[in-house]
């Protein structure tokens, strides 16, 4: 039910943040969703790839620092408080989030909405139980060919 | 029989090693001749040396004895600029058959020079260092030293030729075409840079390769400081055993010392290169166990004689014999150089100090420089530091958490505040695979 995000340690330059972008280009694979957390110093690139293996072969190899961490996504209707609903039952559950990211998926007007949960699986039966649609890799991926 | 043991390759014994075993008295023989020789040599030859030894009243019927080679002139690094490029060669042009210089970030490189025979000499002392690190005929030698005008690929490679191994000239960098001959060319023993090691045995496990079930068993390291830490990491990791050699350009290269099986010390192959210990203020020769400035003299040298060359190398004679046998004396591993050493706000300042609080909180050495500057009159320090795969989250809060536990850990040590940048990998700027630690940028 988790899926594996990758991370990219950057450094808050101008141009960093095509690198990277530019080397998985090159290589083919396509982004599905990213995120980006900065500082004034540093800034870490969170993206969803399908490919995600390769992805952090072709980058280790360029030397950036990359790390996989497991994330969990969340099927939603693409309408206001569609979100809104999820996090209620992440809040009633007493669910950490760490942080959170959100992309329209092509088909049937619906959203994936991306969640770093410090307890993954606790979050997947909680939000289950509590009736959310926790989408599993294959079918998120699915979902945006 | 001594000439028995030599020949028993499996021991690692070889021809070569000789003089490792002689008996101290003899050693002091062979030393004070060698000495008398080279100071009348520079003496005849070489202007500089001349006028320093006039200007002290000095010739070289004076050097009766070893003690009195603490009456002689020092040589400094800045002669060699100053003198750049050939003043202070001994030989004519016709004899010299090899030049080499150092790959000076600043201004203009020291060029050094061999004769023949210097060449000869160079091999010997390099053939010994991996005799005395346990290798021999059959090995297969994966020379990842830099080759070119930097001293340590050549100097590795005629020695491990000479030694009757196999050497791969491979060079330094290309991780993965290093990685790939490792492992097809069943190799042996390595040589490289404790730092790019570290690198390729990452590497490596990023790959899925496990360097412990290849046929590697022997390090040979140098041309930077490295800690226990790091060789217990790169032993471990690699399944290997790891030695430091110690050697410097304007000495020969590589082959001025080497550990020897017990890892205990560097013996200095003194028959060529004569130690001293100094105190790096006064200049005053210190007793053997005490720790000061190593000194060295190039007892053979004839293209490029260097007499009581200062090293900034900061270290100390052990006064115990080895349990090897070597009647060469060993000097203890070099952790810090004087000139490395930096003054901020009057506060003296050693990288040795920063690198064990990185150590402390990350575990394993990461690549790191500090950067001086002065801003309104007032000198600032800050540490870059390479962000690792093991620190890394992606987790803000956890990277500045790192970052403000390194940042308090070398304020504990040094006693002031730091500016510390984490940054990407391969930013920091390495020469010949070593990394210039300080970068001072304060406009004095």
């Amino acid at each position: 039910m988790k899926l594996q995000q990758l991370s990219v340690f950057l450094e808050n330059r101008p141009g960093h943040l095509a690198e990277p972008l530019a080397l998985l280009s090159r290589e083919g694979i396509n982004i599905l969703s990213l995120s980006l957390a900065d500082t004034s110093d540093f800034g870490i690139l969170r993206m969803i790839v399908r490919d995600w293996e390769r992805a952090a072969q072709v980058l280790k190899a360029d030397d950036w620092v990359v790390k996989l961490t497991e994330v969990v996504a969340v099927d939603v209707e693409d309408r206001p408080g569609g979100l809104a609903e999820v996090l209620q039952a992440a809040g009633k559950a007493e669910l950490k989030i760490e942080y959170m990211y959100a992309f329209s998926l092509r088909r049937n007007h619906r959203a994936a909405l991306i969640f770093r949960f410090e307890e993954p699986d606790r979050a997947i039966d909680a939000l289950s139980a509590a009736g959310c649609h926790v989408i599993e890799a294959e079918a998120l991926f699915a979902a945006v060919e | 029989m001594l000439s028995e043991r030599w020949n028993d390759v499996e021991g690692g014994f070889h021809p070569a090693s000789a003089p490792d075993y002689l008996p101290v008295e003899r050693l002091r023989e062979v030393q004070l001749r060698r000495l008398r020789a080279v100071v009348t040599r520079a003496y005849d030859n070489v202007d500089l040396f001349r006028a320093r030894m006039g200007e002290r009243g000095l010739t070289p019927a004076d050097i009766r004895t070893l003690d009195d080679i603490a009456q002689l002139p020092f040589t400094v690094k800045v002669d060699l600029r100053d003198t750049y490029p050939f003043g202070l060669f001994a030989s004519p042009m016709g004899e010299i058959v090899r030049l080499h210089a150092s790959s000076g970030t600043t201004g203009k490189p020291i060029v050094v020079a061999y004769t023949r025979d210097d060449l000869n000499v160079w091999a010997e002392v390099m053939t010994r260092t991996f005799a005395a690190c346990g290798l021999h005929r059959g090995d297969i030698v994966q020379n990842a030293f830099g080759y070119g005008l930097f001293t340590g690929g050549l100097g590795a490679h005629y020695g491990a030729e000479a030694l009757g191994a196999t050497v791969i000239p491979v060079s330094g960098g290309n991780t993965e075409r290093q990685l790939m001959v490792m492992k097809d060319f069943n190799v042996s023993a390595v040589c490289a840079t404790p730092s790019y090691f570290i690198h390729v045995i990452e590497r490596a496990n990023d790959m899925g390769l496990d360097l412990r079930e290849l046929p590697l068993h022997t390090g040979i390291f140098g041309a930077e400081p490295w800690s226990e830490e790091m060789r217990r990491r790169i032993q471990d990791g690699a399944g290997i055993r790891a030695y430091d050699i110690y050697g410097l350009s304007e000495i020969i290269g590589p082959g001025v010392g080497s550990e020897c099986e017990h890892q205990d010390g560097l013996h200095i192959f003194e028959d060529h290169f004569y130690p001293e210990i100094i105190d790096p203020e006064t200049g005053a020769v210190l007793p053997d166990g005490e720790e000061g400035e190593l000194v060295l003299t190039t007892l053979s040298k004839q293209a490029m004689p260097i007499i009581r060359y200062r090293t900034r190398d900061i270290t100390r004679i052990i006064t115990e014999t080895c349990a090897c046998g070597r009647s060469l004396r060993r000097i203890r591993r070099v952790g810090r150089r004087s000139d490395d050493m930096f003054i901020i706000r009057g506060v003296n300042v050693f990288p040795s100090q920063v690198e064990a609080a990185l150590l402390a909180v990350e575990g394993t050495l990461p690549h790191y420089q500090i950067i001086l500057t002065r801003d309104h009159g007032l000198d600032q320090m800050a540490v870059e530091v390479e962000v690792t795969p093991e620190v890394f989250s992606d987790k803000v809060r956890a990277l500045e958490d790192v970052r403000a536990e390194l940042a308090k850990a070398i304020e504990q040590i040094i006693g002031i505040r730091v500016a510390l940048r984490l940054v990407e990998p391969r930013t920091i700027a390495r020469s010949e695979g070593k990394a210039k630690r300080v970068i001072d940028k304060r406009a004095i």
